[in-house]
């Protein structure tokens, strides 16, 4: 199991654009994939439960990774963001 | 017509013009009619076949609109649609409706329940964006529903070129399909300026006014209605004197568009097919949008002190690059002309790098290049957004307040620095990015062939070049009669940075206040002037301007005019003309 903390640097927030493209990116990884925003939980193949954290500009998020392509699904998901989803 | 009175009722502006029109109402078919019923055992994995099959369904019905929205002008709306897809087939979402119905529900009730949890978690959503994201649930709920129970929402057919759709709520299916349709203008009970109807309307260019709570139930399919997408309104029942009024209104509106978009696309060029271009100075990226109204050859001057305002702590690079990135992208293939930072001390104490210091002679102080040399992380950080914005498009950069070649030197050598790192972190940047320089201190006017020889491009910032050659605060309304673009130093100085620029192969642009005005067109052309920068609003005012004139004459009148040593002379040569 692996994990990794990323800030949300995009001014309107994880909203549904890249909530969709970070859902098609995961599901190209066979791990699965949780995110953790202060109390919640959610399914990173869950484009609803990513909508519903609300993820606005700053927010810290905890990535959880468990799998065989734990290391590179997350690696993925960091370049997502620092690309702000290939916008 | 005697008991016509107006019935305004108030929304958000989410598009602006004004329509005129007959009222179509797109009812919403909310949830149907549910019936809650148990299915029998036996009959379950049926039930669950069934709710598989509207959902296949549901999935070529968003595929279908998916390859439609892609050539709706604007923005890419297919990350919308990508997003309902996603939601359509979101796996917690159908294992929680086959529970339902493993529990006995028929499907509709289940896919209803599940559907009504997911919105309540949204509802208590503090943010309102994320809030309103609830509207993209309840479509593809609607969707599922309507082919669960073998119904389709009524198709616009009696749509023509004079309906306003009024409707409590616009998916964005049905935006996508009354467009095809052609019609004049939204209204809508619910949404938002970011929900997506609004968004297409702005791309379609059509009126629209949202959040008016009960215009649906308001009228009905035939009425008049007037929806004044500049003021966020709507009137029913409009009575004679105000449709007049409309009326009016939409006709210069018209006119203006028509004549913008006439002039739009044609170059700038006098009659004697001399051809200058006609660019646009921005504030703020939303700006973006004006220039390519306006028919400006893209941006001539990107102002970047927007980055630094409201607010308390220093712009990251990340932020400079998502700024400027979007506008390059808006405006590509065109080219944007930015300005690194032109901030006075002043602004700077609130940023948390200098102390509040008083500076006598602000204007002769610590501004411009001189802070972004003293403070060089601030400066680095902007180099690299705008440097990595430069993947996404043709970007020139251009240094304010330059006043001599060693400072100029000192800049290039930051900027080189600052190529090498990301090329050592192999970061994506336009290696051939031409850098220039604003020509507003007289000592760079002085040595203009110099500089000329060091960079791709200057541009001549009339104002601040007037307020220093002639030692005049335009502010200070004891000498502000002094303020004279028409000064022959003026003058004389653009000429001698347009030759000194056209020696050395490059173009030499012009982007202060007297860019702008008309009155002063005929000189600049005359005086050899590339480019001209100017409000986006003022774009068609200058074409049509250039569009009038002979280079000849303009040339002829201009070599009198640098005769001339009073500016009143000048006045008397300009008048005759």
């Amino acid at each position: 199991m692996k994990e990794k903390i990323i800030v949300v640097t995009d001014k309107t927030g994880l909203h549904a654009r890249p909530a969709a493209v970070l859902v098609r990116t995961i599901c190209k990884y066979q791990s699965s994939v949780k995110i953790f925003k202060d109390d919640f939980k959610v399914d990173a193949r869950s484009i609803i439960g990513i909508m519903t954290l609300a993820a606005l500009h700053g927010s810290r998020l905890k990535f959880v990774a468990d799998g065989p392509d734990e290391n590179e699904v997350l690696t993925a998901i960091e370049e997502l963001f620092n690309s702000n989803f290939n916008k | 017509m005697l008991n016509k009175k107006d019935i305004i009722l108030k929304g958000v502006a989410a598009s602006s013009g004004i329509a005129i029109g007959r009222v179509f109402l797109f009812e919403d078919d909310n949830y149907f009619c549910l019936i809650s019923k148990e299915i029998p055992k036996n009959a379950r994995a049926a039930e669950k076949e069934h709710l598989d099959d509207a959902i296949e369904r549901t999935e070529s019905e968003l595929k279908v609109v998916y390859g439609k929205i892609n050539d709706v002008p604007g923005e890419n709306y297919t990350h919308i649609v990508d997003a309902h897809l996603l939601i359509l087939h979101n796996p917690a979402m159908k294992a929680n409706i086959y529970k339902l119905i493993d529990a006995g529900a028929n499907a509709e009730y289940a896919v209803y329940k599940v559907m009504e949890q997911i919105i309540h978690s949204f509802e208590i959503i503090e943010n309102d964006y994320f809030k309103e994201r609830k509207a993209d649930i309840q479509d593809v709920g609607k969707k599922i529903l309507a082919n669960l129970l073998g119904k389709q929402r009524k198709t616009p057919l009696s749509l023509n070129k004079d309906s306003i759709v009024v409707s409590h709520n616009l998916t964005l299916a049905d935006t996508v399909t009354i467009r095809e349709k052609s019609v004049k203008g939204f209204a809508t009970d619910i949404g938002g300026k970011t929900s997506h109807m609004a968004i297409i309307a702005q791309g379609l260019a059509l009126p629209a006014v949202v959040g008016l709570k009960t215009v649906s139930s308001q009228v009905r399919t035939g009425d008049i209605i007037i929806v004044d997408g500049n003021a966020g309104e709507v009137v029913l029942n409009p009575s004679f004197k105000t449709i007049v009024k409309y009326k009016k209104e939409c006709a210069a509106q018209a006119e203006k568009i028509k004549e913008l978009e006439n002039l739009k696309n044609l170059p700038a060029q006098t009659i004697d097919n001399h051809k200058v271009l006609i660019l646009a100075n921005i504030d703020t990226p939303d700006e973006a949008a004006s220039v390519l109204l306006n028919g400006a050859s893209g941006i001539g001057l990107c102002r970047t002190e927007f980055m630094y305002y409201n607010r308390d702590s220093m712009p990251s690079e990340q932020e400079h690059f998502e700024r400027y990135s979007s506008v390059v992208k808006a405006i590509s293939p065109l080219e944007t002309t930015i300005r690194t930072t032109d901030l006075g001390g002043d602004k700077l104490a609130k940023l948390g790098l200098l102390n509040e210091k008083k500076e006598k002679n602000p204007f002769l102080g610590l501004r411009a290049i001189r802070l972004c040399l003293k403070y060089a992380d601030m400066f680095i950080a902007q180099l690299r957004g705008i440097l990595k914005a430069s993947a996404y498009g043709k970007i020139r950069l251009m240094y304010p307040m330059i006043s001599g070649l060693d400072e100029l030197r000192e800049v290039n050598e930051i900027l080189e620095k600052t190529k090498q790192d990301l090329r050592s972190k192999c970061v994506k940047f336009d290696e051939e990015m031409e850098v220039g320089v604003m020509i507003e201190v007289p000592s760079a006017t002085v040595i203009i062939d110099d500089i000329a020889k060091e960079v791709d491009f200057v541009s001549i910032g009339t104002n601040d070049l007037i307020q220093y050659t002639l030692a005049v605060d335009r502010i200070n309304e004891d000498v502000a009669n002094l303020y004279n673009p028409l000064h022959p130093a003026i003058l004389r100085f653009i000429k001698q940075i347009v030759d000194a620029g056209h020696r050395a192969g490059i173009d030499v642009g012009i982007c202060g206040e007297m860019a702008g005005d008309a009155r002063y067109t005929a000189i600049l052309l005359g005086l050899g002037v590339d480019k001209f920068s100017v409000s986006p609003f003022q774009t068609p005012k200058i074409k049509r301007a250039i569009r009038s004139m002979y280079l000849a004459d303009a040339k002829k009148t201009t070599d009198e005019i640098l005769k001339c040593g009073d500016s009143e002379s000048i006045l008397k040569i300009i008048n005759k003309h």
